[in-house]
């Protein structure tokens, strides 16, 4: 059977010309030729989500800007990835993640492991221009391994993705809407009594900040292991071919 | 196959009937949850975990899904509502017409805050983000009928008038 010819499509990004496959996404096709584009839900092995929109870029003759991790290449795009509005932007939702939440690094056991905190310092965030919103959410210590503390959620959904695409389980949803969101195990009970939880432990270590984290373990240990996930997802795959 | 069966209403109770007719119309479809948790709701009025379990259940739909979608939409309420329903609109022009003195209103008189119900289940207060009726803030659905341009002592003098009949 002759392969289908896999369509090459060129364009340029950030200055660069490169080439990809057709169907390969912006930020695919940037991370190949090494050019960096900051990201923060997205995760190599999960499914791109495009709910931060720390990703979001601009391409030439288009008034909109586009999230590179779910926006797919075509012929002759100019992608443009550093400009004041984005820069602009970028700032500005790091800001308002901060704001939501009580995020507050020096008291954090992520402070130093963390994703928020890395973006922040990468996008030259000095100051949060909003009042945070401080609301009170209780934390959930009552599986034997692992905390859950929603003061420093910020809703990328790596948990949940990881828990229903690669462990297979969907201890974890979002529930409510809006400023409510939160990220509940099961019917909101406690973690430790979930009846889907298998403690696998992905959830932890894909969370990007301290809301999962291993009990026991310190602020200067509190890294996350994720070595595990790419290797999972191409195995899967190889298996079901 | 692993023969599976379909498992069996938490209680016996007639309401469920309408329930599994919902779910067969649908064949058990995991995509038909919505429509169920509708028929769930209609039929007993809110939806409690127990249901919700059978409903995750019945369909094989994850439990924190069941309860992401049940806690995401309006229409749901996780809690037992009170005999009258009194619906608040926070929409801008409402808020900004005066809700915010409503609630204070409402929770002087009846000690209840929005999303909340009355000790002796009589009267529930809930909250909807527009009504559509901009044109009559601060606008309040008391069961099912709209009530326009309200004063906190309009509303209460109505609320009171129905839960005491």
């Amino acid at each position: 059977m002759d392969e289908q010819p896999i369509a090459i499509k060129t364009l340029t990004i950030d200055g660069k010309e490169v080439g990809a496959r057709s169907g390969d996404t912006i930020l695919q096709v940037a991370q190949e030729h090494g050019i960096w584009i900051p990201t923060l839900c997205f995760l190599d092995g999960l499914t791109a989500y495009g709910s931060c929109r720390i990703c979001m870029v601009e391409l030439e003759g288009n008034n909109r800007l586009f999230p590179a991790c779910v926006t797919k290449v075509y012929e002759g795009m100019v992608v443009i990835i550093h400009s004041p509005r984005l820069e602009h932007y970028r700032r500005v939702i790091v800001e308002m993640l901060l704001s939501e939440r009580p995020h507050i690094c020096s008291v954090c056991v992520s402070n130093g492991h963390c994703e928020l905190q890395t973006m922040a310092q990468l996008l030259g965030v000095t100051s949060v221009r909003y009042p945070y919103l401080m609301r009170k959410h209780d934390v959930d210590a009552s599986n034997h391994r692992f905390l859950h503390d929603d003061n420093r959620c910020i809703l990328c959904g790596r948990c949940v993705r990881v828990c229903s695409e690669i462990e297979g389980a969907h201890t974890w949803a979002f529930s409510g809407r809006g400023v409510e969101s939160r990220i509940v195990t099961d019917l909101d009970q406690p973690w430790g009594e979930s009846e889907s939880c298998t403690g696998c432990s992905k959830c932890v270590h894909v969370c990007p900040t301290g809301a999962l984290i291993e009990k026991g373990r310190s602020v200067a240990e509190m890294a996350k292991r994720r070595q595990f996930l790419p290797y999972l997802t191409v195995m899967r795959k190889e298996d079901a071919e | 196959m692993l023969d599976y069966k379909h498992p069996e209403p938490p209680q016996q109770d007639k309401r469920w009937k309408m329930v599994r007719a919902e779910m067969r119309r649908h064949g058990y479809s995991p995509h038909a949850l919505i429509q169920v948790l509708h028929a769930v709701q209609s039929a007993f009025g809110y939806l409690d975990n127990e249901s919700l379990r059978y409903v995750a259940q019945a369909l094989r739909v994850p439990l924190s899904r069941v309860y992401g979608v049940a806690t995401f939409y309006h229409y749901f309420t996780l809690k037992p509502l009170g005999e009258h329903l009194c619906v608040v609109c926070t929409g801008t022009a409402c808020y900004i017409k005066g809700v915010p003195q409503l609630l204070t209103a409402m929770k002087d008189e009846f000690g209840i805050g929005l999303e909340e119900t009355t000790a002796n289940r009589k009267l529930s207060v809930t909250s909807a983000r527009c009504v559509g009726a901009c044109g009559l803030a601060p606008v309040v659905v008391v069961d099912n009928e709209a009530h326009g341009n309200l004063t906190p002592d309009d509303l209460v003098s109505r609320l009171k008038e129905v839960t005491e009949k």
